[in-house]
């Protein structure tokens, strides 16, 4: 009876119409019209307070020659692949905590931590970590014997990874709560299966149980990936991008224009790059993990 | 029947889905129609907004001074009622300018000086005040202050505070390790290598801000270039910035860095975090501008001890050269008269008045150094408000914080410089001709 409703509720063209309704207007309201309002500024000379002049693509065309977009750029796409990379990490531990071993229940819970922490208290919690006089790294590091650990977020070469370690800890939990719910989906009967044909845990997690969850997996390097390009908050807060521009992402860099140096023409016209070009990536890897038919057993 | 409550859960949702959208449309004209009453008025009596930035969380001196103020405004002029409206720092910045884009400014407001309020006055936002500054303030102000708030020579802004900049230091820390107060460059540096060999940081610093690594910058270069004010005529461009004064700077700056004097890994931190090494006694010194004097006097926030153990020096000479009664420093906040105003005298009024009363109020009432002159002896202080309020009578020149001085965007280039400068990734050269470059391209 309740399937039979619904087919007739799917059937009709107006209900269909009614239901998307709402969630059109508000994403057209809230995010399709910004957007190309963004677009449109872009094409302006605007300080953000005085009158707009439209100067067509010249910020466009200034920002594909400007050196600091260019570099914020490769900051993002160095933290997507570290992101990306860091989801196989994430699968093992998610592996790890789907068997039966004891204590995984806690250590779940454990992985979970840093989701429920805003951001901006993890970047408060990180900053007192690797402060250089006092932050307990370094404490650490001299109590082992190392005489002049590095200023983590002053140091132009270090600052950005330094950076990455918190932003791969933050996202631990929600990949691995995605994997262990994935993985928990997989028939017992199938392992059980695998068991009694004598093949080993290794082999069972890395010959069944991954490739099944090989669609979740292509999910979430997308959702990774993208995530990373358009990523803000962690290094506003610590570093606001320094020192001179070191740790730079495409959103703080969007940000610095348009807020502190009164450019919002200029900053629209990087936010509106910053959506091609997530647009583009996030193309390209659907084509590369793109595959014909399911993995079924 | 599901099929029904399908329905009515739908249209309900879809009515709540348009609700929101219009509760979202009438909060942005809520302002509008405010004003538009507001400017009328009822009777005679007419309604002046004044927004300010002082919230009585944060800032609870300030906010009850201001509304002391007011009261007394509104008893002297039965027919102005004050409107108030307060937002916290952040908040105030961004609605000030999302209001001036549409037209919607306070009568009354605060602004900061120079290169932050250019685009308002070129955008015809404030109202000019020369008649104001002539009937009622003229020779008020500190010399400089009411400069900061001109545009070719005509004023924009009636400047509320004044702050220039000293080296605060731990007199005990100083004494256990036998140092003097340097007076010449040199000397700092013997004094940050004694420290050092000591353990103890010499200067505590937060470059993540890069405004503070900026004083110590405009400071080398005021004292190298002696009497001229190198710094602005540069950025006035009567002068290049690739003057070698200003390339000087950059390399006693360097010196100072390679010397150890700063605390390490100053790039990173917030000026927050360096300001709380200060006063938890882990550095000996701390550049930073008189806004901080309560944190050394009043505040029973700050342990009684340490702040008996504060003193400042001005910053010493480049060996000999420059003068220790010239200052970084400059104006804070100041207030605007909006130019659309449909009660622009009575505003005018209002500003004026806040000015001379809080001049009266703002040192003994809220620690804060005016911009109106103050005569030290009439005012029951504490001894380094004194101090300070000699210095200022005394003083041969401000200079105006660069990233206040120059445009917004230009601003945004200095301050990423001097970060690499201070990090060693740049040499003197490349910054001043960075510095040129930008300063040129906006001509």
């Amino acid at each position: 009876m309740g399937l039979n409703c619904m087919n007739k509720v799917m059937s009709n063209k107006w209900i269909i119409t009614l239901y998307i309704l709402p969630a059109l207007l508000l994403i057209t309201i809230l995010i399709v019209i910004p957007l190309i309002l963004s677009g449109y500024f872009g094409l302006m000379k605007w300080d953000g307070i005085g009158a707009m002049e439209f100067i067509g693509l010249d910020n466009y065309i200034v920002a594909l020659q400007d050196s600091k977009f260019w570099q914020s750029a490769l900051h993002s796409f160095l933290l997507a692949i570290f992101s990306a990379l860091s989801l196989i990490g994430y699968l093992a531990v998610a592996l790890i905590l789907a068997s039966k071993l004891k204590g995984t229940n806690f250590l779940r819970k454990i992985y979970l931590i840093p989701m429920l922490l805003s951001s901006v208290a993890i970047a408060q919690l990180w900053i007192k970590v690797y402060n250089p006089s006092n932050g307990m790294l370094n404490s650490i590091l001299r109590m082992i014997g190392f005489e002049n650990p590095p200023a983590w977020l002053a140091d132009p070469n270090i600052v950005l990874y330094a950076i990455f370690i918190p932003i791969i800890w933050q996202y631990a939990g929600f990949y691995i709560l995605i994997y262990y719910a994935a993985l928990k989906n997989i028939p017992e009967s199938l392992i059980e299966a695998a068991r009694i044909d004598g093949a080993t845990p290794l082999q069972i997690a890395l010959k069944i149980k991954v490739p099944l969850i090989m669609n979740v997996f292509k999910v979430t390097i997308v959702l990774s990936i993208v995530g990373s390009l358009k990523y803000f908050d962690l290094i506003y807060v610590m570093t606001g991008g320094g020192p001179n521009g070191a740790s730079e992402v495409m959103a703080s860099y969007m940000y610095k224009l348009a807020f502190s140096s009164y450019n919002f023409g200029y900053g629209s016209a990087i936010g509106f790059l910053l959506l091609i070009i997530t647009l583009i990536v996030t193309v390209i890897i659907r084509k590369l993990t793109a595959t014909d038919e399911e993995i079924q057993y | 029947m599901r099929f029904k409550k399908a329905i009515t859960f739908s249209v309900v949702l879809f009515i709540l889905s348009l609700l929101l959208v219009a509760c979202g449309g009438d909060d942005g004209d809520n302002g509008d129609t405010d004003s538009a009453t507001s400017d009328t008025g009822s009777g005679n009596v007419k309604t002046v907004k004044f927004m300010h930035l002082w919230p009585e969380g944060s800032s609870a001196k300030h906010h009850q001074v201001v509304n002391e103020i007011i009261e007394e405004f509104e008893a002297e002029n039965e027919d102005i009622k004050i409107d108030l409206e307060v937002l916290s720092n952040e908040q105030y910045k961004d609605k000030i300018t999302v209001l001036s884009t549409s037209n919607e400014l306070p009568d009354v407001g605060f602004t900061w000086a120079a290169g932050y309020m250019e685009p308002f006055v070129n955008g015809n936002k404030f109202a000019p005040l020369d008649d104001v500054v002539e009937s009622d303030l003229a020779d008020d102000f500190v010399a400089g202050t009411l400069e900061a708030f001109s545009v070719d020579d005509v004023t924009y802004g009636l400047p509320l505070e004044l702050n220039i900049s000293y080296i605060f230091y731990n007199k005990r820390i100083f004494e256990e390790n036998g140092v003097e107060v340097p007076e010449t460059l040199d000397e700092l540096i013997e004094v940050a290598e004694v420290l050092n060999e000591n353990g103890v940081t010499p200067i505590a610093l937060g470059n993540r801000d890069a405004w503070t690594g900026s004083m110590w910058y405009m400071y080398l270069a005021d004292r190298i270039a002696g009497d001229e004010d190198v710094l602005t005529k540069a950025i006035d461009r009567e002068i290049s910035f690739e003057h070698p004064a200003l390339i000087q700077a950059g390399e006693e700056l360097q010196r100072l860095v390679d010397a150890g004097a700063f605390v390490q890994g100053f790039n990173g931190l917030a000026d927050e975090e360096a300001k709380s090494m200060f006063t938890s006694e882990q550095a000996a010194m701390y550049l930073i501008a008189t806004w901080d004097l309560p944190n050394y006097t009043t505040n029973e926030d700050i342990p009684q001890e340490f702040r008996d153990a504060v003193d400042y020096f001005p910053f010493p000479t480049v060996n000999g050269s420059g003068d220790m009664t010239s200052y970084v420093g400059g104006p804070g906040v100041g207030l605007f008269v909006a130019e659309n105003s449909d009660v622009k005298e009575e505003a005018k009024k209002f500003a004026s008045f806040f000015v001379q009363q809080w001049g009266v109020k703002a040192v003994e009432d809220v620690g804060v150094i005016p911009a109106t002159k103050v005569d030290p002896e009439s005012l029951d202080l504490p001894q380094m408000y004194t101090d300070v309020l000699n210095d200022l009578n005394d003083a041969t020149n401000i200079t105006l914080y660069v990233d206040v001085q120059t445009s917004p965007s230009t601003a945004q280039v200095h301050l990423d410089m001097i970060q690499s400068l201070f990090g060693g990734e740049i040499t003197p050269e490349e910054f001043a001709e960075t510095h040129e470059n930008t300063l040129a391209s906006e001509e």
